[in-house]
């Protein structure tokens, strides 16, 4: 089945962006039917080769071999006629749009006029792949799986030579991950090359048959994954001066800060998740970790404990208080500390300074005086924040969207850190950063969990939950899982939960968004 | 109030409800894409200045409805320079090509006050305009009322089935996605947009040589605006756009009512009404925001960059 | 072929730079076409530009124009510092002279000065009223700030019409649509005898300084911004956003209220059907023109307050159309929004004539 021709291969490709050096001199091939992992950490310019092959972006030097041939993409329709595919890992759907309608638009356009027959098509591949999809849905109605799966489907309709995936397990759970490898299984031993970008090892070790590393946007090693140990390829991707992994030892909490009891909402944005009868404790001194699937209410609990959203009276109480009602500033001001998922556009805002960003969330330590600003004491805060916990900046007048992902971050935490909150939510606190960065700041929850403040962090990195939180559960569709000891919980058990197998009423309705496990 | 009466409004309801159709409906095109342009109502009045010195130029009001045509098209070329290529606040660039639009059409205009000439005429559809009441309402309009009416019939289906429709629909919502597809993202606004200011040149044509045939600095009092308003009223639907026209058309004519029933109120008051019919429809469209929300180009009013 | 680069930091520089840029490209777009017109350019830009500045009387007329532009600019500029699209400077300017008006007409036989002080404050009131319905339709029904703005203009203009054609029209004044001239006691103390400049122009000083001082010392001021920049960061950090733009609308109500009144009992001393050239609407291009700063403001609004003057003067030195003054506006926003562009990206001209390898 397997030739030795590469149906991909690119030599000494770079792209140039101002002030960075995305791709610099990448040499890749990919075979026919073979899984092929593209590794490496944020930031190591995975996202920018992908857009190269695929036609997004055009790439300032380098070689472009298809199938023996050398030819230049013109952009993703060209590439979609050479038989490259691509699924995002933000896809590229449009929500108000249905399946077909979605499916339609990326085909040539005499494939894309009849829409009847092209739902015909459309059921008969999904179902070929064990993907049930009906095209007739609007996409903002699917789960996050199920839009993977158009994506996937999307591609398949077309004569497919070269699948690309960015990052596709990362908005799975583990069972919906194995249904995606059968999936992916199945079309490479059809002869489809599949190019897999991931950053975590197990999965490239599970499925590919090889591997690129790239680091700091440069090759840094190529390797078959199931002869070499994840430490040393863990090695290619960081480089030989970070540390790979910290261990922390478990804590266990002391009295209850915060109480949740019935908390139920459901927005008027017709793209949010309600919540259903939510019962939650966080204690003083554990980090409490949530696993779940994006989109499941995660983003409405955050914003219903920061304040941002409210509920209703006596469903959320912290050291005694009844702050259901309360704005996030009056929650601040009992010790609530709050880090968002979104760090440019909320976190921080992206035109202003940091000196101007300290402020944001500060101002009750102390920082304003008879309704005007204390311009001395931001500036000691921010300096205080930028240097503790190492934000790499021009200096504290640089704008927040002038700093990398995990800089920004580190800042973002440190400023909600360094005002000793009793109680930090933590939104995705690493994801999109750096190894370093990420040290550096799952250190500081850890020291901060052991000064004796309750933490609760809501994260998809499954291994990051297993390594911070002293307890775990997972939330699906509004509603939450048990809650047990990190240790007692197995990742087949927490992936049951995070697809909604915890209690009699939810399982019938994640049957039908599971088939991923079924298949 | 005898039928003579309620025809003849519902007649003038018509003429008064096309120049906000057009607008409308382009403007529903251009914000469909993603590009807010709230430069209406400079267009409009350059289409209208434009058409009305083209037909006292030229003699030919064929020649004056395509200038005004023209003349909304490249204001919306200059909206759609700075918006989309250069990437600027939509919302600044538009209220610039208000300002800048009144500014030149009285510029260019100021010489025509006080011109007469003649209009666009009605034509009575043979057969049609014998239906009664309907006939007299729909049929003996002038020809740009027809147009109006094609037009909305080409929009609907552009929306209703067509890939264009779906291919604007695409940038609108979701520009990176629609790139990633491969659509030209700024090709397809600059189409919306140059559409958007090809239906509102028209209309400013229909103020000056249909309408009421003459030129006066500021002559689209706020049409431009009412259009905009009308836009979100529909939920960006051709069909309630239609309908809401029409319903504005009424509210700018009470006079004629109140006229014809023998009331007498004070001209300045009356005129206040499209105003304060547009605010309160802006109040009853939020009673139901999720659902507009739905409606609503998800990326209205963002520029987009692509990365090359 | 153009390229645009984003810059990684916006340029500090080009900020500035920026509306100078424009002012220059306005004068070239000017130049030519005052030419095409038959006109000798630079003599027709003198004209416009230097000729009504050339006495006293000249920079005193100036101060007239520039005290109300100040005082709806600084306004303006809270709301535009929070992203509230206000376009409705000129209705609440007409409502201010309209309501201080009406004030005004109470006390024709006035003899103290100190009536100005109800006639003032009710001009404010006024205009604050109008900024209110604006601000209530935002907060309660999320009503688009624009459009509503937009439709209050047309409406108060009409409720000036009305009330000069009707009840307030002067019943001795030969059906002319005036009301009777203000009492000499209602009138602003002029600054310095001679001239029309009256005391208005320090309302719009003080404006700018008060102002000024909230933006950039006030944590109203920092919440006002930062609502602005980012209405997610707003609400992340807690701050009241219906109370920060009850407070900007309102503010800015009262401001271009008291410019309204200002005017109408500055120097038109009567209302009359127009008390404003388009102040509200040129306050706009000051504020974008000033970059939101006090300096800037202040040029800005001598350039504006020097355009009505130019279009006057063009009209009868060289019998061209008043309205250039609107004209030359535009083109100065035009060229604003254009220029700023540099702030954020770098242009730059690639020799490549294939746009796909660019």
């Amino acid at each position: 089945m397997v030739n030795n021709m590469a149906r991909l291969s690119l030599t000494g490709i770079t792209k140039r962006y101002p002030g960075t050096i995305a791709n610099q001199d990448i040499d890749l091939a990919v075979k026919e039917g073979e899984i092929h992992a593209l590794l490496g950490e944020n930031g190591a310019g995975k996202s920018t080769l992908m857009k190269i092959i695929y036609g997004v972006v055009k790439p300032d030097a380098g070689t472009f071999l298809w199938e023996g041939e050398q030819i230049k993409v013109s952009g993703p329709a060209h590439a979609r006629g050479l038989g490259i595919g691509m699924v995002f890992q933000h896809f590229s759907l449009f929500e108000t749009l249905t399946v077909a309608e979605n499916i339609a638009l990326s085909l040539p356009k005499e494939d894309g006029k009849d829409l009847e027959a092209l739902s015909a098509r459309i059921k008969e591949v999904s179902e070929h792949y064990n993907m049930g999809l009906d095209p007739q849905r609007y996409v903002h109605s699917l789960s996050v799986g199920e839009q993977q799966r158009v994506e996937i489907v999307r591609c398949l309709l077309q004569d497919i030579k070269l699948l690309i995936l960015d990052e596709p397990t990362s908005v799975l759970t583990p069972q919906e991950v194995k249904g995606l490898f059968k999936t992916l299984k199945q079309l490479a031993s059809e002869g489809c090359a599949i190019l897999f970008i991931s950053h975590k090892l197990d999965e490239v070790t599970e499925i590919c048959e090889a591997a690129t590393i790239l680091r700091h946007g440069k090759v840094s090693g190529d390797c078959k994954p199931q002869e070499v140990s994840s430490a040393d390829i863990a090695r290619m991707m960081v480089g030989d001066d970070t540390p790979l992994n910290e261990d922390y030892a478990k804590a266990e909490g002391t009295t209850a800060v915060v109480t949740i009891k019935d908390l139920n909402f459901r927005s008027d944005d017709p793209f949010a998740s309600p919540i259903h009868h939510l019962d939650l404790e966080i204690k003083a001194g554990e980090i409490l970790g949530i696993a779940g699937v994006a989109g499941n209410g995660q983003d409405e609990l955050m914003s219903l404990l920061s304040g941002e959203e409210t509920s209703n009276a006596n469903t959320i109480t912290m050291l005694g208080q009844d702050i259901g009602l309360w704005n996030p500033a009056q929650r601040r001001e009992i010790g609530l500390a709050f880090v968002p998922e979104e760090r440019l556009g909320r976190g921080a805002v992206p035109d202003m300074s940091l000196q101007q960003n300290a402020l944001l969330s500060s101002s009750h330590c102390g920082m304003t005086k008879k309704g005007f600003i204390d311009f001395g004491k931001v500036k000691e805060y921010a300096q205080n924040v930028i240097d503790k916990y190492k934000v790499k900046c021009a200096d504290q007048f640089a704008q927040a969207k002038s700093l990398s992902g995990g800089n920004l971050q580190k800042f973002i935490i440190g400023r909600e850190i360094e005002q000793n909150p009793k109680f930090l939510v933590c939104s995705h606190p690493t994801w999109g950063v750096d190894i370093g960065a990420a040290i550096l700041i799952r250190h500081a929850l850890i020291e901060l969990r052991d000064q004796g403040a309750a933490i609760l962090v809501v994260s998809e990195d499954i291994d990051e939950l297993y390594q911070i939180s002293d307890r775990i559960c997972a939330i699906c569709q509004g509603e939450l899982s048990p809650i047990q000891k990190t240790q007692d919980v197995n990742i087949e058990t927490l992936g049951q939960w995070m697809a909604g197998s915890f209690d009699k009423s939810t399982i019938e309705k994640s049957a039908g968004e599971s088939a991923y496990v079924k298949a | 109030m005898d039928i003579d009466l309620i025809t003849n409004i519902l007649y003038a309801t018509v003429r008064t409800g096309t120049p906000l159709i057009l607008v409308a409906l382009g403007e529903m095109v251009c914000e469909k894409s993603g590009v807010l342009n709230l430069g209406q109502e400079g267009m409009l009045l350059m289409g209208a200045v434009v058409g009305f010195m083209a037909a006292v130029t030229t003699g030919s009001l064929f020649a004056a409805v395509l200038l005004a045509i023209a003349a909304g098209m490249l204001m919306s070329l200059l909206f759609g320079f700075l918006s989309i290529t250069m990437v600027s606040n939509q919302v600044a660039t538009g209220l610039a090509l208000t300002i800048f639009g009144a500014g030149l059409s009285a510029f260019l205009g100021s010489s025509f006050v006080g011109v007469g000439i003649d209009g666009i005429e009605p034509f009575a559809i043979p057969f049609l305009s014998d239906i009664p009441v309907i006939g007299k309402i729909f049929f003996q309009q002038d020809p740009l009322v027809y147009l109006s009416f094609i037009l909305f019939g080409v929009v609907f289906w552009v929306f209703k089935s067509s890939r264009i429709g779906l291919k604007l629909r695409a940038v609108g919502e979701n520009p990176e996605a629609a790139n990633a597809m491969g659509i030209n993202v700024h090709a397809t606004r600059y189409m919306a947009v140059l559409f958007g200011g090809a239906m509102t040149g028209l209309a400013g044509g229909y103020l000056s040589l249909a309408y009421t045939p003459l030129w006066s600095e500021g002559m689209s009092a706020g049409r431009g605006w009412i259009a905009l308003a009308l836009v979100v009223f529909a939920s960006w639907k051709a069909e309630r756009i239609m309908l809401g026209a029409y319903l504005f058309g009424a509210a700018s004519i009470m006079h004629l009512v109140m006229q014809g029933t023998g009331h007498d109120v004070a001209p300045n008051l009356l005129a206040m009404l499209p105003y304060v019919a547009t605010i309160v429809v802006l109040v009853l469209l939020s009673t139901n925001h999720a659902k507009s929300k739905l409606n609503a180009p998800m990326s209205l009013g963002t520029p987009y960059r692509p990365q090359v | 072929m153009l390229r645009l680069e984003k810059r990684p930091s916006d340029s500090q520089t080009m900020a500035y730079w920026s509306p100078v840029l424009a002012i220059v490209l306005t004068l070239i777009c000017g130049a030519i076409l005052f030419m095409s017109l038959g006109h000798e350019p630079l003599g027709a830009l003198y004209t416009f530009f230097i000729a009504p500045l050339s006495d006293t009387y000249g920079w005193t007329e100036l101060g007239i124009k520039v005290a109300p532009l100040l005082l709806c600019a600084m306004g303006l500029t809270l709301c535009f510092k929070a992203k509230i699209w206000n376009i409705g400077a000129e209705g609440q300017f007409i409502m201010g002279g309209l309501g201080g008006g009406f004030m005004a007409l109470q006390f024709l036989d006035a003899e103290s000065s100190w009536v100005l002080v109800p006639i003032l404050l009710a001009g404010m009131a006024s205009g604050l009223l109008w900024a209110a319905l604006a601000a209530y339709l935002k907060t309660h029904f999320r009503c688009n700030e624009i459009l509503t703005t937009i439709m209050l203009n047309y409406i108060a203009l009409n409720a000036l019409l009305w009330a000069v054609h009707g009840p307030l029209k002067d019943p001795a004044g030969f059906n002319f649509p005036e009301s009777a001239t203000f009492a000499d006691a209602a009138l602003l103390p002029l600054i310095s005898e001679g001239y029309r400049l009256n005391i208005s122009l320090f309302f719009g000083l003080f404006a700018v300084v008060a102002i000024w001082t909230l933006m950039s010392r006030a944590w109203i001021g920092y919440q006002i911004h930062v609502l602005g920049e980012d209405a997610s960061a707003a609400r992340y950090a807690g701050f009241k956003e219906k109370a920060l733009i009850w407070f900007a609308l309102l503010t800015c109500g009262a401001l271009a209220g008291l410019a309204g009144v200002s005017e109408v009992t500055g120097p038109i001393g009567q209302l009359i059907p127009q008390i404003s050239p388009g102040y509200g609407y040129a306050a706009i291009i000051v504020v974008f023109l000033g970059r939101m700063h006090p300096i800037g403001i202040i040029f800005a609004s001598m350039l504006l307050g020097l355009t009505y003057m130019g279009g006057e003067m063009v009209q009868m030195e060289m019998s061209l159309p008043k309205s250039l003054t609107g004209l030359f506006q535009g083109m100065l926003l035009f060229f604003l929004l254009a220029c700023d562009l540099l702030i954020g990206y770098r242009i730059l001209w690639s020799k490549s004539a294939d746009p796909k390898a660019a």
